[in-house]
């Protein structure tokens, strides 16, 4: 059993009224829901590749210009906003709450330029015939999965934006620390991980390989 | 070590450099990806090469974005073994994928077979 430093023998650091894991409880608050999430989504990722395998006619639906390009856009507004998001956190621990709030409207940006192009990207397949149910080009579980797990995503990415979003405003008026912006990070890169998953296992593995839908 | 200071504990970024490297390298992994669809690699290369590139990429966000890197062993410990056995075990679904696949081509083949008889 762990013992504090500067503690009396006996002393248990998993008595209570400290912290073991040395962060505080709402840090490992987000981190249990990571984890949980996690789960979701991997539940989800191989519910589709469970239903891909099992499929004689999985569609291939996408083509390198202009769908796989624009998810790859998708990809790099995705990347850029972690990377604002790491300066958001930088400048509010060395107590620059202005940049900090400033690079949180970059990470919100990213997120938003991400939304657009998803969302642009819906409606072009929905165009093309594919719903829920049914899609032009093969098993009709592909609509399903597709939306489901993408808009799933979509929802975390939107949830990221409302979070940051409310951050940024906490932060400008001195009502959030470093500790809160970080903690709103984990969330964000942890959306910015999953889509690190989809992006090559749904789009990049449904390529059109050119034998046509 | 005092339980405020301890609350804090979490790691400080010192410096950025270490940080846009990452990023770089995380776009870098992208385009690889995306090259390998472009030369439409078979499929199944394909699949465990973008499987792995997409762990490393994780290992990157986890470990420098999300700092896991710098936090105490103990929460390293609780987290990652528990949910790497929990997604490890939902692949015990996935034999019955190729049971269905079996059964579909077989339907397939005697939809074909029926076919030429009646014809």
């Amino acid at each position: 059993m762990a013992v504090a430093h500067g503690q009396g023998k006996g002393f248990s650091l998993w008595g209570g009224g400290v912290h073991p894991y040395g962060i505080s409880h709402k840090k490992l608050g987000m981190w249990l829901f990571i984890l949980s999430d996690a789960l979701t989504f991997s539940a989800l990722i191989f519910g589709y590749a469970y239903l891909r395998n099992a499929s004689a006619n999985w569609p291939t639906p996408f083509h390198i210009f202009p769908s796989i390009m624009v998810s790859t856009l998708m990809t790099f507004c995705l990347l850029s906003s972690s990377l604002t998001m790491v300066l958001a956190v930088y400048n509010a621990q060395h107590g620059r709450n202005a940049a900090a709030a400033k690079w949180l409207y970059g990470t919100i940006a990213g997120g938003v330029a991400f939304l657009v192009l998803h969302l642009n990207e819906w409606r072009t397949l929905i165009g093309e015939g594919m719903t829920v149910r049914a899609n032009p080009w093969g098993d009709s579980m592909f609509g399903g999965t597709f939306f489901t797990l993408t808009g799933m995503h979509m929802f975390h990415v939107l949830t990221g934006v409302i979070y940051l979003g409310v951050m940024a405003y906490r932060i400008t008026r001195g009502r959030t620390d470093a500790d809160g912006i970080e903690v709103s990070g984990l969330y964000w890169h942890f959306v910015d991980l999953v889509w690190m998953f989809i992006f090559p296992l749904v789009y990049l593995m449904s390529v059109d390989m050119g034998g046509g839908h | 070590m005092s339980h405020g200071r301890e609350a804090e504990g979490g790691h400080k970024i010192e410096s950025m450099k270490v940080n846009y490297i990452v990023w770089v390298w995380l776009l870098g992994v992208t385009l690889i990806e995306v090259f390998l669809a472009y030369m439409k690699v078979p499929i199944h290369i394909m699949l465990i090469a973008l499987i792995g590139l997409s762990l490393f990429k994780a290992t990157l966000i986890v470990s420098w974005f999300m700092h896991i890197k710098f936090e105490r062993r103990s929460l390293v410990l609780t987290l990652i073994p528990a949910v790497t056995v929990c997604i490890l075990l939902l692949n015990i679904v996935f034999p019955d994928s190729f049971r269905l696949k079996k059964m579909a081509v077989n339907r397939t083949e005697k939809a074909a077979h029926a076919t030429e008889v009646h014809h």
